[in-house]
């Protein structure tokens, strides 16, 4: 197989540019939680393309200078898909001021709609948001609790004085144009390797694209990841680039020893 | 609302409070604020394995000074560390973990709580405001019990125990039991029922500032 390892970000976007890839008011992908596990590169060449009117899909909004705030500070994104964006002047202002749109999704659903969308699964059902704002609007339905379910209750009916059903809210999948993930270490196959809380979004994303990029710490040799250790196996990925990223930290928090 | 000056418990106290109920052995998750001060007083001897919603099991005190990793973090965004036996995962399967029940407690901040256990604590409503939903939501959908550890009143001294939450909710009957400054109490098909008031506080005045009914402990007689 053609290796799947590029020389720059430079080239991995010309090429996505030359497929056509990068269309303003495409939705994107961008891994990592607050600081952590961001395609920071990416993220930088994202703006740099002058692409518009973005929808991304982002636990958070980066801040003010950094990750995905750069591509607020251009008025590059039109929507943000998040559960969290506090820390970032630029997100609160344009939101405030209606620019932006911001759809908030609870983190575990936001999880899970990636994870859905990318596994084929157009909507599910869950028992977060239920009787909250974040679920007006949306399809409802009662089901017993799976873990007071061993005997499939939920197709055949339970017999009486069994715990009542609860209400569950459904909620779409998601995929996007594109995915711009964080991974530690790739080898030229795709074959990816997350470290430690680096992981968080970058998993699902890698999964639920239609062109999936990685920016990882380190290439190595084809074989040099035992396959019991691969993350997201490398049909999942169109490109790697090994990058050498600044690693920002928003809150240090250190004692002394 | 006029109020007498009532000393109860210090933010450290009702963290400390708070932690002698944690049983040993529970898989905990502990929210941003107050909540994270529990750890430093679970009782010595038990054994305590904490999560977090980015993605680790086993999750441990802040760095040393010159140790920190830019990648392990907690779902505050701060520093921490992983303990012997910690686990990583992503983010659908951590949240797996909170939904599917697979955690034995969380501990949330409020801005208010109801008498049915409804809980209020990610966005007060108001225009100017940037809602925080975050891991909340799925916290009190999945988690087996749910702790509140809050200030009784708002800085304002409005109550934040409340017959009915007047903020957006972050669910429905989801509360277990809330610690406060002046009292631990449960929520009940009652409503709230006290557990046991703060060191030099009188039941007349935890009532006085909740804005519901509160029901005497169990057992006792008024």
């Amino acid at each position: 197989m053609r290796s799947k390892v590029c020389a720059s970000v430079g080239e991995v976007f010309g090429g996505l540019k030359a497929r056509g890839v990068l269309q303003d008011g495409m939705t994107v992908h961008v891994g990592g939680f607050g600081l952590c596990g961001i395609p920071e590169q990416l993220i930088i060449a994202l703006r740099d393309s002058g692409v518009r009117e973005l929808t991304c899909i982002s636990n958070n909004a980066g801040v003010d200078d950094w990750g995905l705030g750069l591509l607020l500070q251009t008025r590059q994104i039109r929507k943000m898909v998040s559960s969290y964006v506090g820390e970032n002047d630029t997100f609160e202002r344009q939101f405030l001021d209606g620019e932006l749109q911001v759809e908030f999704n609870p983190q575990g659903t936001l999880a899970e709609r990636i994870r859905a969308g990318g596994a084929g699964i157009p909507a599910f059902y869950t028992p977060t948001s239920a009787g909250t704002p974040i679920a007006d609007g949306k399809e409802t339905r009662e089901f017993y609790r799976p873990r007071d379910d061993t005997r499939g209750f939920n197709r055949a009916g339970a017999p009486a004085g069994h715990p009542r059903k609860i209400e569950y809210v459904m909620e779409t999948g998601l995929f996007a144009d594109l995915a711009l993930v964080k991974a530690h270490r790739a080898d030229p196959f795709g074959n990816l390797v997350y470290r430690k809380t680096a992981r968080n979004f970058n998993a699902m994303m890698a999964t639920a694209a239609r062109v999936v990029i990685a920016e990882v710490d380190e290439v190595v040799d084809l074989g040099a990841i035992e396959p019991d250790q691969v993350h997201t196996p490398g049909s999942y990925v169109d490109a790697v680039v090994r990058t050498v990223s600044e690693k920002r930290i928003e809150r240090r928090t250190v004692r002394e020893a | 609302m006029s109020q007498t000056q009532i000393n109860g418990r210090t933010r450290e106290e009702m963290a400390q409070r708070l932690a002698q109920d944690i049983a040993d052995g529970s898989y905990v998750n502990l929210g941003i604020g107050i909540p994270e001060l529990i750890a430093k007083f679970v009782p010595e001897g038990r054994e305590v394995i904490y999560h977090t919603e980015n993605g680790l099991l086993g999750m441990g005190p802040s760095p040393i000074k010159g140790e920190g990793d830019p990648e392990l973090i907690n779902a505050g965004k701060r520093q921490v560390t992983a303990l012997p036996g910690a686990a990583f995962f992503h983010h659908a399967d951590s949240f797996a973990m909170i939904r599917g029940g697979h955690l034995d407690l969380s501990v949330l901040g409020a801005l208010q709580v109801s008498a049915e256990g409804d809980l209020a604590n990610w966005s007060t409503g108001e225009p100017d405001a940037i809602p925080a939903v975050g891991g909340a939501m799925d916290l009190v959908a999945g988690v087996k019990k749910v702790y509140v550890i809050t200030q009784h009143c708002t800085k304002e001294g409005e109550p934040k125990l409340v017959e009915r939450c007047t903020y957006p909710l972050t669910g429905r009957r989801v509360v277990d039991r809330v610690y406060t400054d002046l009292a631990v109490i449960d929520i009940t098909p009652d409503g709230f029922r006290l557990v046991e008031l703060s060191p030099g506080v009188d039941f007349e005045t935890v009532q006085e500032r909740t804005g519901a009914t509160l029901l005497p402990a169990d057992g006792a007689t008024r």
